[in-house]
């Protein structure tokens, strides 16, 4: 039995478990994918308290280590739904962990495009993170897709390391970017991705126009979407899916909320490190009251 | 447990193992690979054997199989090269390499 249940190692769940580690609770996070979410695609991050300029990637491993050496466990699965009680449960696709307290840190997803070949190419030619992936195109050829802050970062992150990188967008930005090796095509879409083993090549249309460009890899970056349909059974979410929460508390008594997965003004890493801190107080304060 | 390994280690728990083993090829600068550790630890210690290469430290394992990118998961059987995975990818996909 786990006195607090995390369900997410972003920095809301990471910053969670520091707080009710330190204060000696048995501690666990469960994680679907790797410690640090989302922020590990970002290569600079500059308005984090007390770091001039530090990577996504830095910083989360500098979490994880922090949290996982005061004691909480980690495990990687994926949590599948939660049940209510005085004893609560987290159930995952491999567990059924039992706890006094949960706290859901589920962050945002990464929004995919929902093309033929896209989920089948993914670690062969498309990918949703240029930090992570980009060293693999030393010299290749690559396509970015999205036509926010974050594509345009991308595509001149990959600029660096690949020969050429088309930014695909139904926007105009050709003001934002001037690389030469940047091609910026606007007001088309990616419709359909071509691939023998690995990814070959990428058909994009206009409204009266469709050709083919020849790609080693595939970049989505069209922005997130909540991700807590999971625990909607049990837990109050607004219309566009973000659970409501008050100081952390959900509609439930001992569930709480951390994080960018929660109704709030601004997602950032301070507001869900804040976040992280205050639920874990929180979720203390009450497994103190229901002893 | 993840096996830290060397060019010995390679060959007597790699290259002349009956079975299935994946090896790691990670470096210490590069983020993904550290990102990926403690899943593999995990995947470890549900009973699958994994060997870890620092590139860096054995270079020659590295350039004999033709590592250009780093995380590289290489699933090997009875000594041979089955199947290869580049990038940070997520447990169950790790988990998967191990199935035909
Ligand atoms: C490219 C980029 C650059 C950014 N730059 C900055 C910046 O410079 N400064 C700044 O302040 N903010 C920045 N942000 C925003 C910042 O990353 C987020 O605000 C922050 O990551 C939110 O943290 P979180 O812990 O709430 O959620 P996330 O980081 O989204 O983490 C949630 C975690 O939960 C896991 N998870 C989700 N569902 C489940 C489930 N069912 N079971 C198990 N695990 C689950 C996910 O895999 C993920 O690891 C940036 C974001 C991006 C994408």
């Amino acid at each position: 039995m786990y006195d607090i249940v995390i369900i997410g190692a972003g920095i809301a769940g990471l910053t969670a478990a520091i707080y009710a580690s330190r204060a000696n609770k048995k501690v666990l996070i469960i994680e679907k994918q790797n410690y640090g979410g989302r922020i590990i695609s970002a290569p600079h991050v500059k308005n984090y308290p007390g770091f001039l300029d530090i990577s996504g990637v830095d910083l989360a491993t500098n979490l994880y280590v922090q949290a996982t050496s005061l004691g909480a466990e980690l495990v990687f699965e994926n949590a599948e739904s939660i049940q209510n009680g005085i004893n609560k449960k987290v159930i995952t696709d491999k567990h059924e962990y039992s706890c006094k307290a949960i706290i859901i840190a589920t962050g945002l997803d990464r929004r995919s495009l929902n093309i033929p070949g896209e989920k089948e190419l993914v670690g062969k030619g498309v990918s949703y993170c240029a930090t992570c992936d980009g060293n693999f195109y030393k010299d290749k050829v690559v396509a970015v897709v999205g036509g926010g802050k974050s594509a345009i970062e991308d595509a001149i992150y990959l600029s660096d390391i690949a020969s050429k990188v088309y930014l695909i967008s139904r926007k105009n930005l050709e003001e934002e970017v001037n690389k030469k090796n940047i091609e910026v095509i606007t007001n088309y879409s990616v419709d359909k991705i071509n691939s023998k083993d690995n990814i070959e090549s990428i058909d994009i249309k206009s409204s009266n126009d469709s050709k083919n460009i020849k790609v080693d890899g595939l970049f989505v970056s069209i922005g997130y979407e909540t991700s807590s349909e999971e625990f909607e059974s049990v837990i109050e979410l607004d219309d566009r899916g973000y659970i409501i929460s008050n100081n952390t508390h959900t509609n439930l008594d001992g569930i709480f909320a951390a994080g960018d997965c929660c109704k709030k003004d601004l997602r950032q890493l301070v507001t869900a490190a804040s976040d992280g801190a205050i639920a874990a107080t929180e979720a203390i304060k009450y497994i103190e009251k229901n002893r | 447990m993840v096996i830290e390994g060397n060019n010995e280690i390679f060959e007597k728990e790699v290259l002349n193992y009956e079975g299935k083993v994946l090896v790691d090829f990670n470096a210490t600068w590069c983020g993904p690979c550290r990102m990926l550790k403690p899943v593999l630890d995990q995947v470890a210690a549900n009973g699958k054997k994994i060997v870890a290469i620092d590139v860096d430290n054995d270079r020659d394992i590295a350039i004999k199989y033709n590592i250009s990118s780093i995380p590289c998961l290489i699933l090997f059987e009875n000594g041979k090269e089955v199947k290869r995975s580049v990038g940070l990818i997520p447990i169950n996909e790790i988990e998967s390499l191990f199935e035909e």
